[in-house]
């Protein structure tokens, strides 16, 4: 059953037919099982990892680091919650060590970012202090690679 | 493999040893050369990992450099290396070799398997070896001074070599039986049986066996059966293996040899005077690869799995039957409903269809009828190369069931 689903995680386009071969499991038994995931959020949602800057489309990504003060009865959750709604927020992490949240946030340029900053998220209450990282450059997301070129191309084309 | 029609090289080169002139070439250079003249192909007929070799083993190698690891080993290989050996084949097929006396680190499996020739054979001596089997198998027991000695085998017998078969070939002059499960290029395994049976025949007729296991870790559901620890087994084989298909390392060059002391002394004598040590960066990185490199080979393994259920089933589906191979990264369909032979079939492939297998006839006449199509290979050029072969076959307007 993992098996189907560490495939998906790889391949969203995999059909239940080919994922029916490489597990050996009806095709039924895999449409199922999918379709229960989706229904059950086990599958989140389908999407696509696209090398923006290829196509000249350069956004502005920033880490954020925020200290918060927790509240009585619901912790960091309720902060986070606030903040996470923010469609600029890309992803967020609540992370042990000096800081409380880990913000990643996408923008069109630095003024997008920086207004984010100063007029959402420094002005909340619970906000104690942000610490802003602005990335330049991207090596790894995601468990791909961006830059390395590809690696399978290397071998002759016939050995016995 | 031999292909005794070429062998009568013209106007032969006095200043070259008959042997090596008499030697053909690989039987199907005329396709490699074709291939090379075709663009865009996708190729099947690679005899190699996909993978690179994982980052830790590859780090380790790099570390080796960094410290300076660049001179001789011992012509052994590192004693760590051996101890780690030693324990892992202890540890997974419950056999044990003495770190010090038993075993030889070699350039490869194939250096391992050249020196077990060179080290058993008197002129004349004859070796017995499956057919398909690999290519240098009947080349580097002619070049030890060896006679082959090819036992036919077919999907019938799953492609091992049965004991009648060879009891039928047996001479005075038989030495050894030499065999490699998982085997290239049919991916037939041995099961317990055929192996428990192969070793009374050995012990019958006082023959060694030299066991070439470098797929033994590429099999699917099924154990692997290493052959010297099977019951008195250890003292009459050579195992032959090494890391290029487990652990993806097959540009490192490293394998290894592990047999009682006596074969160890003949097989390190000549590698002493030939190769003196492995690459001892890839000593090194071997030795990370046997500590840590459980987790890889099981994601490799997986994902070779799926490919291999993949490329079945479609060859299946598309009239080639195909047989199911539990081991090594090969499948062997047959291609004898389209009425092509193997060379045919593989260079109208080619230039039609721009997808690339070996003929069987490389590997032995047994293979005649066969293709080797090789499945570490990305899902999606699987997919394409079958949806190409399919076509092919439909195209050809060809009998097939």
């Amino acid at each position: 059953m993992k098996e189907i689903f560490e495939i998906l995680e790889q391949n969203a386009r995999a059909t239940p037919e080919q994922i029916s071969t490489m597990v050996d499991k009806p095709v039924k038994e895999v449409e199922k099982t999918i379709k229960q995931a989706e229904k059950d959020g086990t599958i989140v949602k389908y999407k696509t990892i696209i090398n923006w800057p290829k196509l000249g489309k350069e956004d502005v990504w920033a880490l954020i680091e925020v200290r918060v003060a927790p509240q009585r009865g619901v912790g960091f959750d309720a902060i986070a919650e606030r903040i996470y709604q923010f469609p600029e927020v890309y992803s967020a992490y609540l992370v042990s060590g000096t800081y409380d949240l880990a913000i990643l946030m996408r923008g069109k340029n630095m003024q997008e970012i920086s207004s984010f900053v100063n007029e959402k998220l420094a002005p909340l209450e619970q906000v104690q202090s942000t610490v802003t990282h602005f990335l330049l450059k991207r090596y790894k997301e995601n468990g791909e690679t961006f830059h390395l070129p590809k690696e399978t191309n290397r071998r002759l084309p016939v050995t016995l | 493999m031999l292909n005794t029609k070429s062998t009568a090289t013209k106007a032969r080169d006095s200043l070259i040893s008959q042997k090596v002139a008499t030697l053909p070439p690989s039987g199907i250079r005329k396709f490699f050369d074709l291939l090379s003249s075709v663009e865009d192909v996708i190729s099947l007929s690679i005899g190699e990992p996909d993978f690179v070799t994982p980052w830790h083993v590859r780090e380790a190698g790099i570390y080796s450099l960094e410290k300076g690891y660049t001179m001789y080993t011992s012509n052994s290989g590192m004693p760590e290396l051996r101890r780690e050996l030693a324990h892992y084949l202890e540890v997974r097929y419950g056999v044990s070799y003495h770190p010090e006396h038993e075993i030889l680190i070699t350039t490869g499996s194939s250096e391992g398997l050249d020196l077990a020739m060179r080290a058993i054979i008197n002129p004349g001596d004859e070796v017995i070896i499956p057919d398909p089997c690999y290519v240098a198998y009947p080349a580097d027991i002619i070049l030890a001074g060896g006679v082959p000695i090819l036992v036919p085998t077919n999907e019938e017998n799953n492609f091992v070599i049965r004991t009648t078969d060879i009891e039928a070939r047996i001479t005075k002059q038989t030495k050894a039986i030499l065999i490699g499960y998982p085997a290239n290029p049919t991916g037939a395994i041995m099961s317990k049986k055929e192996a428990d049976a192969i070793a009374a025949l050995a012990k019958k007729y006082d023959l060694l066996v030299i066991s070439d296991e470098i797929y033994a870790r590429l099999v699917y559901g099924v154990e692997h059966i290493c052959f010297p620890s099977l019951p008195g087994m250890k003292e009459r084989t050579i195992l032959i293996s090494g890391f290029s298909k487990s652990h993806a390392m097959t540009g490192w060059r490293i394998g290894y040899v592990a047999a009682e002391r006596r074969f160890i002394q003949a097989l390190t004598k000549i590698h002493q005077y030939t190769m003196l040590s492995a690459p001892t960066m890839a000593q090194m990185a071997a030795i990370e690869a046997l500590r840590n490199g459980e987790v890889e080979i099981e994601r490799m393994v997986q994902e070779y799995n799926r490919r291999r259920r993949l490329m079945v089933k479609r060859l299946n589906e598309i009239g080639l039957s195909c047989f199911e191979p539990k081991g090594a990264f090969y499948a062997f369909p047959s291609i004898k409903a389209t009425g092509m032979n193997s060379e045919e079939f593989a260079e109208k492939l080619l230039v039609e269809e721009e997808v690339a297998v070996v003929p069987g006839t490389a590997f032995g006449p047994c293979g005649e009828g066969f293709v080797r199509c090789c499945y570490a290979t990305s899902l999606p050029d699987i997919e394409e190369a079958l949806r190409r072969m399919d076509r092919f076959i439909r195209k050809s307007g060809l009998n097939t069931v």
